[in-house]
This record gives structure tokens, C-alpha cells and sequence, in this order.
């Protein structure tokens, strides 16, 4: 048996500082969550407001134990063609036109129409082979040999069929094309599917899956994330930062600024070559952090305490 | 007995409303078989994992963990505690036996013997608490404190300084042990019956009159107001598409498959879109009223996750718009605000219902369901039947709601029979529980 890339995998400890290789710092819940995914063979749901890493956990994921990462971004009116596979229509209609003629001499012999029915019939395998299947992320996931990522991405913005068509799918690791048969996934891929909490997603579901609630993360680990991706930044601001947008977050505003955008935040401050956080500099680069208009005003006058309380706080 | 623990403990997220389907009770063995009891904040990590599955659920997996864990002696413990059972068994008493206990009762001891008789007095089955001190009683029993009484009575009988000195002794002890008894039952009972009790009387809300409800009830109103509107918000936030197999586009049909030269590979069906759901709210303030309103619009706008549109128009001799005071304010302040400031003028229908047509007649189209709640006392001025005529043809359908009985309608200066041919439904509402079968009612018709 070919070795599967799951290996590594063998304890919650290993999964955290893997994880930490690859520069995805994990919590006790997150690897845990891993760690029982893996062995139970189960998917994970993973909930939390936007920007908080669920998509990238996967592709830590993928990273961290060298599989590919098969990504599926859900949208309302997402079916099966474009999840699980597709015929190569096209490439069908080109074939069958070419070898029109050669279809001609093969007949030839067949001296009745029922004869030449049986001759056909005996050759139709051939356009509903894996030549004419166009397998999408769902597919390409399962067909992996040494296990996958699979995301399911916004699982909350596809429709109910989806879903309930995803069950299927997920609970046994197989499909079903009805002109070949059925397609077992050798080695089951790690599925993570993320959920914004756009609409409530079925019982059926969350049921089956293993549930993780991803927050914002707390100041520690968001310095050490920081840290980690832009590791130029001094101590003394990295800091600050992330106090300033821990305490943005606790504000009324529409869009709470995501990690990634701590992390813009971090690299614009080290560009303009800024050793701490003053409120001019704070106004001028706000709009690395918030992204509406009515946000920036809203914050305007809590700019001030804010950075102030950090500079105390230093 | 390992098992046994996480049973109990999925029995007593199931009483706090966490819902754990088989499935999850048979992956919930298997992690922990996986992850062992040793590390309990491992432990907390990985049942949370697999168990709670929402943010409140979470929150009352954490609360219960807790609970439940912290007076659980550890399965791993297990063996000694067998020892001793099959050790006393054989004076006929359940293990334990209270006067040994009392005698040398190191702690863990009598917290094992504790365990052991909550669950022979069938503990985890406790729902209110007032049954507190009866299953303390039945534990005590277990435990053999008719031996121990016996034991007291005759060093009583003694008569003798020590004898009496040991009974006085024993009476203290038996004090103890009871009040233990009591905090074990008592933590049992927060454990398995708190969510239970705190279910019954959700239900018991739920069927009270709203015009009866207390002050006090308020608070748990909301939570309450919220559970249905959950409730509706997943039975109706289903597909809004219909796909009708069967009848062939044609048009979409031929222009999805130009590119195969009109051989149609792709067939396009035809669809039916829904409607979106739109209602429009206009609701008497006026005293007698009030009460109903404010429930009935705290569940319309928790609704807005089904029903995106929402407006509200709030009267009593003058109509006026409050769906901006009630999405931007906090609701209760926000209600007390127009209670005070429409609801203070003497009701008058026809001409709330001119207002209506003067300033927001736009509100109403093919697809809003008109929701009236009032009780049709119109202080003996024109009702304007016409207009209200004109605005049930406007809309998809009218809903009149009002809290009076059926046999009041229509006595004094209720207007009621006059207007019920234009609605196509008229109803008493009494309940929270009238309100969510309305308003489900409603919603079902945008299916």
C-alpha cells in the first residue's frame, strides 16, 4: 500500500507545531479538531466571523502534509456539474464527428439494422469513459492517493439541494456516476468545510460533521501570527498594533477588521519605517483596516483613547 | 462504567436543550476513546468538538462539563472502588455503608459512596428542585442510614455518658452526611434538571395570555421571542426556486446549446420563482392593545432573516411609519417610545387608514402580506371601508389580528364583522404561540 500523506498526524502536539512550520499558528481547539477529524474520518464545520483564518487553516493544511489542496467555493446555484464532474460534451461532439467515417466502415459488415444495432451498442462505453469526464474539486479530492485537502468553501452560500447532496457525498467518501458506477475514494480526503453564518445550515449536516468555532484571536496569539508573517516588525510596535486593533474590534463598526488586514496593517506601518503607533499615524494608514466610510468616521473619535491607552500600555 | 459517564453527560446536555443525535453520541465514544480521560481540558476540547455544534450550544457544554466533571470521580479510579464494593456486599448493605464512612470516611471515599448512591437512587432522572431533598432522603437510604440509626438508638439506650456521648457523636455525623446528600443532589439537579425546568417554563410562557404577562417575564419573553423566531427562520429560509421538470424552456433551451449547433445536449426546465416574503404591519397602540404589539412586532423583527422586508405602521388617531425607530433603537426603548408618543390620541381607523393610503400606499404591493392588529374599536368614526377594500386588492393577502374573543367582535364600537370580508383571515390572538402559527401561516404562502 502506497504510503497517504496523513502520516505526520499522530498526535494533537505534532499537528500544532506542523502547523507551525508551515506559519499557521494553531490553538488547543483547532488541532484538536484536526486530530479527531483525522481519526474518526469525519469533516470539520468551521464557523466564525470573516477573516479570522478558516480558509487558510485548510491550506496550512494541505501544506503542512504535502497533499493537494482541492478547493470548492460554494455560490448559490452551485449543482454537481460544476462540484463533482461534468461530460466532456464538446469533446464528445468533436469525436463522434471525426470518427463519423470510421463509424461508416465499422457498420459496413453489418448487413441489418438490428445487427448494426448491436454493433453501436457494443461501442457506446467508449464516449462515457473517464476520457470524457471532466472531474471537478469534489472528484479530483477523492481520487488522490496519497488523501487531499478538501475545502468546501461558504458551504452557508449554496443552496439546500447542494447541501443535502453534499451529505451523500461526505458520509460514505464516494460517488456514483451513473454511466461508469461508483468511485470510492482510496484514501479519504481531510474535509474542512467554513461557514460565514450567512444562513443557518441544515441540522443533517452540522450533525455529521465535527463542529469548530473559530473567533477572533486573542492579543497573544494574534502577535504571534503577526510575528510570523511579517517578522521584521519590533517588538514594542507589534505591540501596540495589535492592542490598537484588538480594541477596534470591541467597537460598533460594520466590518471588524480581519487578521489579514492586522497583518497589511503591520507591513504598512514597516514600510513608512513608523518604531510606534502615534495618532497621526494611526488616521493616515486607517484605511488599510477599515474598509467603509462609515466605519472611519464612526472610529474618528475613538482614535485618540485608543492609541493612547496602548502607548500607556507600552 | 466509563461508558456510563458519558451517557449521563449527553443526558444532561439533552435536558439543557443541546440536541445529540446517536450519531454523535457514538462518535463522542470513540474520541474519547481515542483521547482518554486523563486530560480532562483535552477531554472539554474534544466532547465540545464533536457535541455542541452552535455557539449557545457550546457555551452550555462548557457550563455543563464543568458541573458534571467536577463531582465525577475519574473512571480511571475505577478499580480500588470495585474492591472495596465486593468487600461489604457481603454484609448485605449497599457498599459504603454510612457508619464506616463516618468511622473513617477519607473523602474519596465518601464521594464515590455518594456517586454510588446518587445512581442506585436514580439521580440523573431528577427535573425540579423541589425533589432536592427527596432524593437526598432516598440516597441516604442507600447508604444505610437505617443502620446507623439503629446503632444511635441503642447507644441512647445505654444510657451510659460514653454511650450517649457516641449517639450524639453519630447524630452529628448523620447531619453532615445528609447536608452532603443535599449538595450532591442539589449539583445533580443543576446538572440534569436545571435545562428541564427552565424548557417548562419556556412552555409555560409560551401558553400564558400576553396581556397577562409580568414585568418580570420580559426578560425571558425575548429569549423566548428569539427560539421562534429561529424556528421559523430555518422552516423558511428554504429554496426561494421552484424547478418545474417536465415543461421544456425553449428559449433558454436554444441558447444554451447554439454553441452545439442546435443539437439541444443541455435542456434548460422551466422555473417558477418565488416570491419573496414582504409584510406590512400596521398596528393599533392604543391602550388596550399595546401589550400584544409589542410582542408581535419583537417577533417580527427577529424575523429579519426570512423576511427582509419589513414595515411597520404604528396608530391610534394618527398613523405614522416606525420601522426606522424599531431597527435602529433597542427594541424596548425604542417601543416605550412610541407607545408614549402615538398611542395617546383616541383610536381612529378611517382616518389611519387616509394616512395610510396618503403616505405609504407605495408599501403595498403583490407580494406583501397586510398584517392588522387591532381590536376594530374605532370610537364610532367611519371606518373607511373603502380604503381598506382597495388596499386588500392591492396586496397578496390581509391578516387581521386582534386580542378579543370572537364573541366581542362586533359589540359597542367594533368594527370587526365590517371589515372581516376583506381579510382573508381574522383572529383571535392570545399567545406567543397564536402569534408563531400566524406568522408561519403567513410565510407559508410565499412557498
Amino acid at each position: 500500500m502506497t504510503k497517504t500523506g496523513y502520516e505526520p498526524l499522530t498526535s494533537i502536539d505534532a499537528i500544532t507545531a506542523g502547523l507551525a512550520s508551515v506559519g499557521y499558528i494553531s490553538t488547543r481547539e483547532i488541532s484538536t479538531a484536526i486530530y479527531l477529524a483525522h481519526n474518526l474520518r469525519k469533516p470539520i464545520l468551521i464557523e466564525g466571523p470573516a477573516g479570522v483564518g478558516k480558509t487558510d487553516l485548510a491550506a496550512s493544511m494541505a501544506r503542512y502534509l504535502d497533499v493537494s489542496l482541492n478547493r470548492l467555493q460554494c455560490y448559490e446555484g452551485l449543482d454537481e456539474g460544476k462540484a463533482l464532474y461534468e461530460w466532456k460534451y464538446g469533446k464528445q461532439l468533436l469525436y463522434t464527428q471525426l470518427l463519423k467515417e470510421k463509424l461508416g466502415e465499422v457498420m459496413d459488415g453489418a448487413g441489418t439494422l438490428n445487427a448494426a444495432f448491436d454493433k453501436l451498442t457494443s461501442f457506446e462505453d467508449l464516449f462515457y469513459s473517464e476520457t470524457f469526464l471532466e472531474p471537478r474539486p469534489l472528484l479530483t479530492a477523492m481520487k488522490q492517493d496519497r488523501g487531499s485537502v478538501l475545502l468546501i468553501d461558504e458551504i452557508d452560500k449554496s443552496d439546500e439541494e447542494f447541501e443535502a447532496y453534499l451529505l451523500e457525498v461526505l458520509s460514505d467518501y464516494q460517488v456514483t456516476v451513473p454511466e461508469i458506477g461508483t468511485i470510492r475514494a482510496q484514501v479519504p480526503p481531510l474535509v474542512i468545510l467554513t461557514s460565514n453564518n450567512i444562513r443557518e445550515l441544515g441540522d443533517a449536516l452540522k450533525r455529521r460533521c465535527l463542529h469548530l468555532h473559530i473567533d477572533f484571536p486573542e492579543a497573544e496569539r494574534e502577535q504571534a501570527i503577526v510575528r510570523a508573517r511579517v517578522p521584521d516588525v519590533s517588538d514594542a510596535l507589534l505591540k501596540q498594533l495589535v492592542e490598537f486593533v484588538q480594541g477596534l474590534r470591541d467597537l460598533d463598526i460594520r466590518k471588524r477588521p480581519s487578521i489579514s488586514e492586522t497583518v497589511d496593517w503591520a507591513r504598512t506601518l514597516l514600510l513608512m519605517h513608523a518604531t510606534k503607533l502615534d495618532e497621526e499615524m494611526v488616521r493616515s494608514t486607517l484605511n488599510v483596516l477599515l474598509k467603509h466610510e462609515s466605519d472611519i468616521q464612526a472610529v474618528d473619535k475613538d482614535v485618540r483613547t485608543l492609541a493612547r491607552a496602548d502607548a500607556s500600555a507600552t | 462504567m466509563a461508558e456510563q459517564v458519558l451517557t449521563d453527560f449527553i443526558r444532561a446536555l439533552r435536558s439543557a436543550d443541546v440536541r445529540v443525535s446517536t450519531g454523535e453520541a457514538i462518535d463522542a465514544a470513540e474520541a474519547v476513546k481515542l483521547i482518554g480521560y486523563a486530560d480532562r481540558q483535552r477531554l472539554l476540547d474534544t466532547l465540545r468538538c464533536v457535541l455542541a455544534k452552535s455557539p449557545t450550544e457550546k457555551e452550555a457544554h462548557d457550563r455543563l462539563f464543568d458541573l458534571y466533571f467536577s463531582r465525577q470521580p475519574v473512571p480511571q479510579s475505577e478499580p480500588p472502588a470495585e474492591e472495596e464494593s465486593s468487600e461489604t456486599s457481603s454484609e448485605g448493605e449497599g457498599p459504603g455503608d454510612l457508619l464506616d464512612l463516618l468511622e473513617n470516611g477519607d473523602e474519596t471515599a465518601i464521594a464515590m459512596a455518594m456517586e454510588r448512591a446518587g445512581q442506585e437512587a436514580g439521580l440523573q432522572e431528577i427535573r425540579f428542585s423541589t425533589q432536592v431533598s427527596y432524593y437526598a432522603q432516598q440516597m441516604m437510604k442507600s447508604l444505610g442510614i437505617e443502620r446507623l440509626e439503629g446503632e444511635m438508638m441503642q447507644a441512647f439506650r445505654e444510657r451510659t455518658e460514653e454511650g450517649q456521648a457516641y449517639a450524639e457523636e453519630l447524630i452529628e455525623g448523620r447531619k453532615e452526611m445528609f447536608s452532603r446528600a443535599r449538595e450532591h443532589a442539589k449539583q445533580a439537579f443543576e446538572t440534569y434538571g436545571a435545562g428541564a425546568t427552565l424548557a417548562f417554563r419556556e412552555d409555560v410562557l409560551a401558553e400564558t395570555a400576553l396581556t397577562a404577562l409580568d414585568v418580570r417575564d420580559l426578560g425571558r419573553m425575548q429569549v423566548l421571542v428569539q427560539k421562534i423566531a429561529k424556528r421559523l427562520a430555518v422552516k423558511h429560509s428554504r429554496r426561494r426556486r421552484k424547478k418545474n421538470r417536465g415543461q421544456l424552456d425553449v428559449r433558454k433551451t436554444l441558447r444554451a446549446n447554439a454553441g452545439f449547433d442546435g443539437v439541444p445536449f443541455d435542456l434548460a426546465w422551466k422555473q417558477t420563482k418565488r416570491d419573496r416574503a414582504k409584510i406590512v404591519a400596521v398596528c393599533d397602540v392604543s391602550g388596550s392593545v399595546a401589550r400584544v404589539v409589542r410582542f408581535f412586532l419583537m417577533l417580527l423583527y427577529s424575523l429579519n432573516e426570512v423576511v427582509p422586508d419589513i414595515e411597520s405602521f404604528a396608530f391610534s388617531g394618527r398613523l405614522e411609519d416606525v420601522g426606522d425607530t424599531l431597527e435602529t433603537d433597542d427594541f424596548a426603548a425604542a417601543m416605550d417610545k412610541i407607545v408614549n408618543s402615538i398611542g395617546m390620541s383616541s383610536t381612529d381607523y378611517g382616518q389611519s387608514l387616509s394616512d395610510l393610503k396618503m403616505n405609504h400606499w407605495n408599501a403595498l404591493d403583490r407580494r406583501t402580506t397586510l398584517i392588522v392588529l387591532g381590536d376594530g374599536r374605532s370610537n364610532y368614526g367611519d371606518p373607511r371601508l373603502d380604503l381598506f377594500r382597495e388596499a386588500a386588492a392591492r396586496v397578496k393577502r390581509v391578516i387581521w389580528l386582534t386580542p378579543e374573543g370572537e364573541s366581542m367582535w362586533g359589540s359597542g364600537d367594533s368594527e370587526l364583522p365590517r371589515y372581516r370580508p376583506h381579510c382573508h383571515t381574522m383572529k383571535q390572538v392570545t399567545t406567543i404561540k397564536d402569534l408563531e402559527r400566524i406568522l408561519d401561516e403567513a410565510l407559508s404562502r410565499y412557498q
